[in-house]
């Protein structure tokens, strides 16, 4: 793991889909409960720390 | 004193065994400087019981190739004093060496030491040696010269100079650390003014307010200012503070690295970090303790008298 590029966004985890768009794969929340849970095992998975946009949604980005 | 340099030339001329003792003297207090040395070495560079061998042994090199240049000048046998050329290919090999050992560990650092932190040590380590091997020529000069008495004042002196001046400076010297509060603006996290990162995860933030800690390091002077501004010597002080702390980072724990920012417009720097101690008196310690680092070090305030002289010719 130690050799994965750093500074990418490495998933998206969103409340609206309107805000969103791109690259990234995109989680869908329904409410923000779930949003938190899957950002936490998503960043477990990824090694990777979790970022608010504050606009519902999260990326996970790996530093 | 021309008649005492005579005396002793002519009379060790005749006898070995004084040539010995000359050197052992020599190398003794060369040894002694080295282990000496170690110590402080080793506060900064904490835990690799193995070099302690490894240096001492090399220090008892230096310091046998110091002693040996005294009888080899009064021989007078000056192509022997031309090894003195070789010791110091040897030496920069001992750079190379704490170098490669330190960069490799790197790579499976949590806390990264930091390229800078990891240049001095190697120069550090490369320069200790020859003030060893300086030690232990005085110290044989003197043996020669003057005899055991001194030598052994030769040699205190030299031990003293080299605790004394070769310990370097510490961030306590150039900073005051003060304790510092940890709080969230919406998902970032600021160390009383200043932003550090944002982090995502409610209960990510709630674990960083119990258990993290902070210290806002203030610069005494514009010269504190600019050393602290630069990367490497952050990088350096949060290493030492995790050294000295513990830390709660894993490798899938991010958020928890140690991070050191600067408040752009003050020059002071916010240090935080979650420690597995949270023991603020011992943060502050630590921080103090952190060595100013040389690649680090500038003194704008010093350049005033030449910055004008070049404004006088410039303008």
């Amino acid at each position: 793991m130690f050799n994965a590029p750093t500074g990418t966004i490495l998933a998206v985890i969103t409340l609206n889909m309107e805000e969103v768009s791109g690259g990234a794969p995109i989680f869908f929340a329904g409410d923000e409960e779930k949003q938190e849970k899957m950002a936490r095992y998503l960043s477990k998975m990824l090694d990777a720390t979790v970022h608010d946009l504050e606009n519902g949604t999260l990326v996970i980005v790996r530093h | 004193m021309g008649f005492v340099i005579f005396q002793g030339v002519r009379g060790l001329s005749h006898y070995y065994p004084d040539y010995l003792a000359v050197i052992l003297i020599g190398v003794l207090a060369g040894t002694a400087a080295r282990i000496i040395l170690l110590r402080i070495d080793y506060r900064q560079y904490p835990g690799y019981p193995h070099g302690y061998l490894t240096h001492t042994a090399l220090g008892l090199i230096a310091s046998a190739l110091g002693a040996v240049a005294v009888p080899a000048l009064l021989k007078p046998d000056f192509v022997a004093v031309t090894f003195l050329t070789l010791a110091a290919q040897q030496f920069r090999e001992i750079r190379n060496m704490e170098r490669q050992t330190l960069e490799s560990l790197e790579k499976t650092e949590l806390v990264k030491r930091g390229l800078d932190y990891i240049e001095g040590i190697a120069r550090t380590f490369e320069a200790r040696n020859y003030l060893v091997m300086g030690t232990s020529l005085i110290t044989a000069l003197a043996a020669q010269f003057g005899g055991v008495p001194a030598a052994v004042f030769a040699a205190f002196l030299m031990l003293y100079a080299s605790y004394y001046f070769m310990s370097g400076e510490i961030i306590g010297d150039i900073c005051d650390v003060v304790p510092a509060r940890l709080s969230f603006d919406g998902s970032i996290l600021k160390i009383d003014e200043i932003g550090l990162i944002n982090i995502g995860l409610k209960s990510m933030r709630d674990k960083i307010l119990q258990d993290g800690l902070a210290v806002m390091i203030k610069p005494k002077n514009s010269n504190a200012r600019a050393t602290i501004h630069d990367i490497g010597q952050r990088t350096a002080i949060a290493f030492t503070a995790a050294v000295f702390l513990g830390t709660k980072k894993d490798v899938d724990l991010p958020e928890f690295t140690p991070l050191a920012r600067k408040n752009p417009d003050t020059g002071e720097v916010g240090l935080y970090i979650v420690p597995v101690h949270k023991d603020i008196e011992k943060l502050i310690a630590a921080v103090k303790l952190t060595p100013v680092l040389e690649s680090a070090r500038s003194k704008p305030l010093n350049a005033g008298p030449s910055i004008k002289s070049v404004e006088d010719k410039v303008m």
